[in-house]
Order: C-alpha cells, then structure tokens, then sequence
C-alpha cells in the first residue's frame, strides 16, 4: 500500500467519540439490563470499537451496512441515534422497528442501516443485492457488509464473495474477528486466516489491526476508495478480541483467562484517548467534555426509552405483508 | 407470438411463452424490474428450459443476470437490490433447489418488512419450476408450497393455464412483498389460450373452473389437469362437480371455497404434494372450522404418496393423484 490515508486531527476526534459511544453504551446496556427494566438478548461489541469507528468516519449516511446480532457498534458508528436505539432494544413503539425487531433487528435506513440479521452469515448475500443497486444506478454508494470470523465457515460467505468479485460490486466485507465463534476458538474452526480466502475469489485480502484506529482508517480508505472506483470488493480481515462471552450472561469460562486480561489492558479506547493528547489533538477537558455529553446523551435516551410505551398488540397483524393481515 | 392475429380464432400459447411474455412486458413497463438466475441471459440460452428466452438480448445483461449455482446469493442479491427500489425476480432453477435458500427466503425476505417496522420491504418474485412425471426422482420435481405457507410474509402462488401464468406474474412483480412463483414443469409446453397483455389475475383469488352442486373440489397447478376429465367422467355419472383453482396457495381464498362447499356440503382437495401437513390439510381444517354441521361428508384430502418422488416410472406414476382417483374419491364421497 503506497501513500496510505491517515486521518486528520478533526477525523481522529471523530473516531474517538464514536469509540467512546460505543464504550459507553456498551457499559450502559449490561448496568440497565442487570437492573431487571430491560429484557433483551445482548451481545456486547466491547473491545470492537475500532473497527466500525475508522470505517464509517470514511463514509457517508448514503452509504449501506448490513451487520449482525453483535452490531450495534457498528450502527452507532454509522450514526444511529440513541433514542431510537434503545427504544427499541426495549420494545417501545418508538424504537426503529417499533419495537418489533430487537437488538437482532436494528434498522434505519435513513443512516444507511438496512439490515441487522440474527443469522451467523447473512449479511452478506444482501449486501451484495444492496451493492448491486448502486452498481446499476451508477449512485457511488458503497455497501459494507459486517460479520465475525466464524461467518467464514459458512456457505453464504463464499457464494457472497465469489458473485460480489465476479459481478466487481462495489462492496466492503469486513469480518470483526474477535478470535471467538460463540463458545468456539477460530483457531479450531480454520485452518487460514480469513484474508487468505480473498485469494480464492480474485479478490484483495487485507488483514489489519482492527483495534488500531489508524491503521483501520487507511485500510479502511483504500478499500472504500475502490470500490467507489468500481474496481470491485475487498476482504478486510480487522483483528480484535471480544471482551465478554458470546451474549450477555455467558460467563465466557471457555475463555483464556491471560489473553482475555491482555487484551482488556491494551482496551483500544484509552488507548487511542491517550495518543490524542500526548499528540496535543485533543486535550484532557476536550474529551472529557465530550465524554460527560455522550453520558449525558445515553441518560436521556434511556429514559426516553423506558418511558415510551410499548407497541399496541395489534402491530401483529401490521408489517406482515403491506396490507394488514387478519 | 407477437405476429398480428389475422384470423378470428383464440391465439393459442403455453405457459413457458406466458412466462417469458409476462417478464418481458413488465420490464418494458418498469425499469426497476431485474431478472436474475441460474443460467437466465442468452448466452446461457434463457434457462434450461428457455423461459427467459429474449430477455437479456432486449434489455441488456444488466438487467437479465447469470449468476453463478449460489441459490443464497441470488436471493440474497434479489433482497439487497429490493431494499433499494429494484424489482428482481430471481430463478431458483428447480423448487428442490429452494432448501439452499431457505434461509434467505424464510428469514429474511418473508420477514424484513415486518422485523424493520414497516421501514424497509422485499419486492420480489422467486420464480421456481417443479413437478413429477419426467421421471426426475427424489430431490428435482417436489411440491414444496406448505413450507412457505407456513411462513407469514411470504405469497405463494401456482398458475395451472398460460392466462393465469400470465396475470399471476404481472400481480407477482406488481406486489410489494415477495412472491413465490411455482411454475409446473410437465406442463409447461401445454397450449391454451394465450393471454392478452396487460393482463393481471389478483393474488388470493381462485378460479371456478366448472360450476356443481354435489361435490366442490379444490386443486392447483397440474392437478387442475387431472381433476378436468373427472370432472367430465363424473357428469356422466350424474354427479356435479364444482372445480375451483386456487391459484394462490397463500393467501388461499376462502370466500369462494366456503360459499362453494356452502351450496355442495361436500369438499375434496386435491395436490401433489405429500398429504401430511400438506395445503390439503389446512384448507380442511378452516372448511371444518367454519362449516361444521352443515357438511354432508368429512372433508377429504387426496394428495402425493408420503415418500420421496420416486423415480421408476409405475412408482412416479402412482405417486401423484391421477384422475381416476380424483373420480374415485369424488364418487365415495358422494355415497358417504
């Protein structure tokens, strides 16, 4: 890679306040859940900040993602507003899919967030379809579609990759490989790295530090950049480590316990907080500020959300199908 | 088929001509609606049967795409082109085929709409051909309709004539959510009358073949062939059999299948798919529910032998329903 992109100071502040949201939120979803006022299925992005942050300061709110049941990192970094995020992983009708699709379900296509699937794979042969609107339109928009390693064992990984290269779509997989397939190592499920695979379809396969915001933001770029060229996908392999167990509850015994604590003591988000100020981007009070808003933000959509009401029972019968059902 | 009739008598067509007429004047209609598939552009020679014939070389290969054997990535590419105002209809070459998708077809496509809250849908048609009697076996000709009945947000429909292959994909590509298309492979070079274009038969609604007071027996696709000369045979008899065509399997009309059962007291429904949990056995169901008492026999259900299609040719024949058995349980019924 020659004259790799590195974010100016005004992106690297961006892409730590979407880190510290992320953070944030993640630490506010599993304190609300313990408290018994939320009951939702949840799986916690902490430790995958980086990855959607340096990605999507690259984009823009016309640009697509389609992510997965661990994924609201990503749509908070793809600007999905608080308030309709936690109204609707607590079921009120004021949520996104008022109420009726779930954390597994986040949609809001006004950001470009057009689907969040519960099935390990699946964001990807939609992604694909999204991309091959833009391809037809000729609109420049480009598609990124998020996924965890394990989804590359699965079929609709390679169908996905190979029409995607094939058809020269301009998309983006980035696979968060967080080291963990549910309970499983991926150690134990491949034999390559995920990058490798990209060879199998003509297609570039980069692997990158996923926990490393410049690094992710000049991969990120450079994959962006040519797809929006039209010269077709790229397999972006973003190394991380999943903090917590699989989902919210999981107490993660599976776990090696000195890799796990590794890799909460290099926690990318203080870590990058740090290298803002020691590079005098940004100062201690500045990210403070930012952080007591981002608290502040989270507060009030928590509220907003627990005191929304829920949906009316007949939505059952709404959405089926255009026409309401009987 | 598009020579100027000179003559006074009814243009004859098959159902494979209405197809491939029906996705050619609705692409000429609309510029969003996209054909994708196994095999569908000319150079692949329009499928292997030819129902896409034409369509690339009129419309260009953007709009008529060969895809690669990847059933997920066709559905896929048909929903994510769907979120953004296309209208695709992708080829699942043969319903079996179908299974590779399920997971795209069932979890995403039939339920988008629903689990985004009304925030996104899934316009498409999934095109799919099927049926036993070219001695295919086990896993290339199966009726695989209660599946996707089964499943809320998703139509599925199965044309028995060139007109209603014709209005049903005109309704299918016009309708906002997704359409499974099922399209009977045995008959599709069967001439009948041709359609006229333009032509829309309303998803849900089914068809009075022939008109009875005896006996109302409900069927689709093929089977529509087999039930029209036991019907015939049993006027001979001196029994009236009322013929309905379903046309849609999901949403099935009930109207007309109660106030037909309503007049006759006596129901038979007739498919070729397996019996078990088959269509058979909810449209029984919904006839007993609301007609209890008022039926003159048990409702009956004639359908596919419950194994796999076999494939020697006696055993394939004696799978599905054939006439004489549609005649023979009209019959037992009336005697009930």
């Amino acid at each position: 890679m020659t004259n790799r992109a590195r974010p100016d100071t005004a992106q690297q502040i961006e892409i730590y306040r979407r880190m510290a949201l992320i953070k944030a939120n993640d630490e506010r979803s599993r304190k609300v859940i313990m408290t018994g006022k939320l009951v939702m299925p949840y799986y916690s992005p902490r430790g995958q900040e980086v990855i959607p942050s340096a990605l999507s300061v690259n984009l823009t709110d016309e640009d697509y993602i389609c992510t997965i049941y661990r994924g609201s990192h990503d749509q908070l970094a793809k600007g999905l507003p608080l308030k309709d995020l936690w109204a609707e992983v607590a079921g009120r009708t004021t949520g996104t899919c008022k109420g009726k699709g779930g954390p597994m379900h986040v949609t809001y296509p006004e950001k470009g967030i057009m689907v969040t699937t519960g099935i390990v794979g699946s964001s990807m042969p939609i992604a694909n379809g999204l991309a091959w609107g833009s391809q037809l339109k000729e609109d420049g928009r480009v598609t990124v579609a998020y996924f965890g390693d394990a989804a590359s064992n699965i079929g609709a990984f390679h169908e996905s990759l190979n029409l995607a290269a094939v058809w020269k779509l301009p998309i983006i997989f980035v696979c968060q490989n967080n080291e963990w397939g549910e309970h499983t190592a991926y150690s134990k499920t491949s034999n390559v790295q995920v990058a490798e695979r990209g060879a199998a379809y003509g297609m570039p396969g980069v692997r990158v530090d996923g926990n490393d915001p410049l690094e992710m933001f000049a991969v990120a770029n450079e994959a962006i950049d040519r797809a929006r060229a039209g010269e077709g996908p790229t397999l972006i392999e973003a190394m991380t480590y999943r903090f917590f167990g699989h989902v919210f509850g999981d107490a993660d015994a599976y776990m090696d316990k000195e890799r796990k604590a590794a890799a909460m003591a290099a926690d990318p988000v203080p870590r990058f907080r740090a290298h803002l100020i020691a590079e005098g981007i940004a100062s201690e009070d500045q990210l403070a500020a930012m952080e007591a808003r981002i608290e502040a933000d989270i507060d009030e959509a928590v509220e907003y959300a627990l005191a929304s009401p829920f949906p009316e029972v007949e939505e059952l019968s709404r959405d089926v199908f255009a026409q309401e059902t009987h | 088929m598009n020579a100027p009739a000179t003559d006074a008598k009814p243009k004859k067509a098959n159902i494979l001509q209405a197809v491939n007429q029906a996705l050619a004047d609705a692409m000429e209609a609309d510029e969003s609606v996209l054909v994708l598939g196994e095999d569908v552009a000319d150079p692949e020679e329009g499928g292997v049967c030819g129902v896409t014939k034409g369509l690339s070389s009129r419309f260009g290969e953007k709009r008529v795409r060969s895809t690669p054997i990847s059933e997920q990535a066709i559905i896929g590419a048909a929903i994510g082109a769907s979120l953004v105002g296309f209208k695709p209809v992708a080829e699942i070459m043969l319903m079996n085929f179908t299974t590779v998708a399920m997971d795209m077809i069932v979890n995403h496509a039939a339920k988008l709409r629903f689990m985004s809250g009304g925030q996104t849908h899934v316009p498409i048609v999934i095109r799919t051909m099927t049926g036993t009697g070219f001695a295919s076996g086990g896993q290339h000709c199966d009726y695989l309709e209660a599946w996707f009945a089964h499943t809320a947000g998703i139509k599925v429909v199965a044309p028995s004539s060139p007109m209603d292959a014709y209005g049903l994909m005109r309704s299918a590509i016009d309708d906002p959510d997704p359409v499974l298309f099922i399209e009977n492979l045995p008959t599709y070079w069967t001439p009948a009358q041709a359609p006229e274009s333009g032509h829309r038969v309303p998803i849900g609604k089914a068809n009075v073949l022939s008109e009875g007071s005896d006996i109302t027996i409900i069927a689709y696709a093929r089977m529509i062939q087999e039930a029209l000369p036991a019907v015939a045979k049993l006027a001979e008899a001196g029994i009236s059999a009322e013929l309905i065509d379903l046309r849609t399997i999901a949403p099935w009309d009930r109207e007309t299948v109660l106030a037909s059962v309503g007049k006759t007291g006596r129901a038979m429904i007739v498919h070729e798919a397996v019996t078990p949990f088959g269509a058979g056995a909810e449209i029984s169901s919904v006839i007993n529910e609301e007609m209890f008492g008022r039926l003159k026999a048990p409702v009956k259900r004639l359908g596919g032998a419950f194994c796999p299609v076999p494939f020697s040719k006696p055993l394939e024949t004696a799978f599905a329903p054939q006439s004489a058995d549609i005649e023979a349980a009209a019959r037992a019924l009336v005697a009930h």
